[in-house]
């Protein structure tokens, strides 16, 4: 899929709403361990529904299903045009547990692309600053391929990427393409390890050293606590609410606004996000419990 | 307009032909009948299973039947259920799976069901139907499951001749007189039924239904109408629930069996200006705490409320594991599990879960389907085991709005 730039690209691909509970058949093509409890799974979707899983937008996500075992929301990790279909799990649920033990060659289904993108047709000529934390990088790494593969369409553009450890900084291979594309990537731990001697701490404080302009924009997908001390420092900076987008988490059982589980405030988060501009949803961000 | 659109009177004891009628036209037919103490919706066997010579007493927490001989079939008002028992069933199979050869296939069985008759629903509840129909037919997507059986709905709404103490649909613009929505209408004027028709299908059953039987005056309809218009007249004027203190509506000690002295109830009405805005200006509301040490998160609102949606979906495995089925019940917001995240809940308190529900029903729905979620139906009201009133509730944090 060609990446058009200054066009308006639809929130769903062209072909329209998906039917909810419509599943393509998807083989494991290839596994990559990427850090401990993180694996990158190569999905090959068969036909006739590969295309459409094919051309999602950075940012959104698919329903990877084991019949048995459940249904889980896994953003998607590849961006537009690529296949196999890229998703990068935290083993932390009943499903993306099982999902660790599966094999190169095993079978499960998968529906999508469902929500809202990371608006980067909206942000051709800005600086980018793109922050995540632990596996919160999958969902932004789309966005970080489109930034690399057109280059020129963005101004400064850099990854902020805070991990516990040093063996939890993933995506080795691809920070190091990323840098060789022009973009800056900084790198955080929380806990000190031996041999690293980059900084310690979290994601907000690699924003100090971040030039915060009116051409800046920031994206972001970490833990909320993360994402909201990274927009209080963004603010803090002059950063407008306008140009801070961040994508949220929620319980999701059906990812097209019938289950209801995704509620935030008045949000659907399955189909009125993941991704937020932070203005819309700043007043329900600042509510502890809701 | 066609001969068969005119309306025309139905006696109290021909409603058995209109039940054949509606068989004759290869419906289900359901109707209320008492079960349990309560009049829920059934399958109608015949018009004398209809609750007849009953009213219904409601208050917070409190749901009685009482003999009145000159009760009518559907002087009871709304019971523990609703059409969303139907359309949207508490617990159902949406997909079915099988392994194959070491992949899944997805078995294609969905039955088409039997077209449903419904007698019995008020203006509240064909409003809760076109609610449920903005959720699951209207949006960016559209519910399979729920639309296929919709498609086969037949609805012989009723007009309302009174009102429980909980009822407030006067206040929330739905009621009681039905408008749209039914196909057919009863309304009760003394011991027979003017009966109109409000569309295609039900002209046609009306067609049969309405041989040789007199047709109605334009003065017969004038009456009909003053059914409706009285009672919004009567629930209009009469006397506000006040506000209770926290301390005062506090549980105290257990139910002592036995008769209990019933206070005069209360009557209910919500005042919506700008209701949005009041609950969402008002997040963190001290009355949040102090509906959550009387709210037990027992769920019964959400499950009695004809609108709400809320659902998740179930694994059942067979031993073999080959063979799986996918059950999507109701969820209520009112239980761990409905904001259950890795490792985290969204909403660990009552308070979180109580404030969800409400603001949800009366201000976040207006964002999400551009109206209130609420019918004044009352429901939540009655069952709630210890009588929690929204309409109280709001006017709480209204009174003491920041």
């Amino acid at each position: 899929m060609s990446w058009s730039v200054g066009t308006a690209t639809a929130a769903a691909p062209a072909a329209g709403p998906i039917p909810p509970w419509e599943y393509a058949q998807a083989t494991i093509a290839a596994l990559h361990d990427d850090a401990p409890g993180v694996r990158s799974y190569a999905l090959a979707i068969d036909e006739p529904h590969r295309n459409r899983l094919v051309a999602s937008l950075p940012g959104q996500f698919n329903m990877l299903y084991l019949p048995g075992i459940g249904e889980a929301a896994i953003s998607i990790a590849s961006p537009p045009g690529e296949h196999p279909v890229l998703h990068t799990v935290r083993a932390v649920g009943n499903v993306t547990k099982h999902l660790a033990g599966m094999r190169v060659g095993d079978d499960l289904l998968i529906r999508g692309p469902y929500g809202r993108h990371w608006p980067l047709e909206e942000l051709v000529g800005a600086d980018l600053i793109i922050a995540a934390g632990g596996v919160g990088l999958a969902s932004v790494r789309a966005a970080v391929c489109q930034a690399a593969n057109h280059r020129d369409h963005f101004g400064r553009v850099a990854v902020l990427f805070g991990a516990k450890s040093p063996d939890d900084l993933f995506y080795q291979s691809d920070i190091a393409a990323w840098r060789a594309a022009g973009i800056a990537v900084e790198l955080i731990v929380d806990q000190d390890t031996s041999g690293w001697d980059g900084p310690v701490g979290f994601v907000p404080q690699l924003l100090r050293d971040q030039p915060v302009v009116a051409a800046t924009a920031v994206i972001t997908c970490g833990p909320e606590v993360m994402m909201r001390a990274l927009a209080t420092a963004a603010f803090g900076r002059g950063l407008p609410p306008e140009r801070f987008w961040l994508s949220m988490e929620r319980n999701m059982h059906c990812a097209a606004g019938f289950c209801g589980l995704c509620q935030f405030g008045p949000e659907f988060v399955c189909k009125d996000g993941p991704v937020f501009r932070h203005d819309r949803i700043s007043r329900y961000l600042e509510v502890p419990q809701l | 307009m066609p001969e068969t659109a005119t309306p025309f009177w139905l006696d109290r004891q021909d409603l058995q032909q209109l039940i054949e009628a509606l068989q004759a036209a290869g419906h289900r037919v359901v109707g209320p009948q008492v079960r349990d103490a309560a009049v829920v919706y059934d399958d109608l066997p015949a018009a004398t299973a209809l609750p007849h010579g009953l009213i219904d007493e409601q208050d917070g927490g409190w749901y009685r039947l009482i003999e009145q001989a000159l009760a009518g079939p559907f002087d009871h008002v709304a019971g523990p259920h609703s059409l969303k028992n139907f359309l949207f069933p508490p617990r159902e199979t949406i997909q079915q799976w099988r392994r194959e050869e070491g992949s899944w296939r997805q078995v294609n069985e969905q039955a088409i069901p039997v077209p449903l008759a419904v007698i019995g629903p008020r203006a509240c509840d064909l409003r809760a139907l076109a609610i449920q129909d903005q959720v699951f037919l209207e949006g960016e997507y559209v519910d399979p499951f729920y639309r296929t059986r919709r498609e086969r709905l037949f609805i012989v709404a009723v007009n309302c001749r009174r009102a429980a103490a909980t009822c407030f649909c006067h206040s929330m613009g739905c009621g009681p007189e039905v408008t749209i929505g039914h196909d057919l209408l009863l309304t009760p004027v003394c011991e027979r039924f003017v009966v109109e028709i409000g569309s295609a299908a039900g002209a046609t059953v009306a067609a049969e239904l309405a041989a040789g039987r007199l047709p109605c005056t334009t003065a017969d309809l004038a009456a009909a109408r003053e059914v409706s218009r009285e009672l919004a007249a009567a629930m209009a004027s009469r006397p506000m629930t006040p506000v209770r203190p926290h301390a005062q509506v506090a549980p105290t000690a257990l139910p002592i069996a036995g008769p209990q002295p019933r206070p005069v109830p209360a009557h209910r009405s919500l005042d919506t200006e700008n209701i949005r805005d009041l609950l969402f200006d008002n997040l963190e509301h001290d009355r949040w705490a102090e509906v959550a040490e009387r709210c037990l998160a027992c769920g019964n609102c959400t499950m009695v409320c004809p609108t709400c949606f809320c659902s998740s979906v179930t694994e059942v495995a067979e031993l073999s594991g080959d063979n799986v089925s996918r059950e999507r019940h109701w969820a209520s917001c009112f239980t761990a599990e409905h904001g259950q995240m890795h490792g985290a809940n969204a909403r660990p308190t009552t308070a979180a879960r109580y404030r969800q529900w409400l603001t949800h029903k009366l201000a976040g729905w207006i964002d999400q389907f551009g109206s209130s979620g609420c019918t004044g139906c009352g429901r939540c009201i009655t069952w709630c085991p210890v009588g929690i009133d929204l309409t109280e509730e709001v006017a709480a944090i209204r009174e003491t709005s920041s």
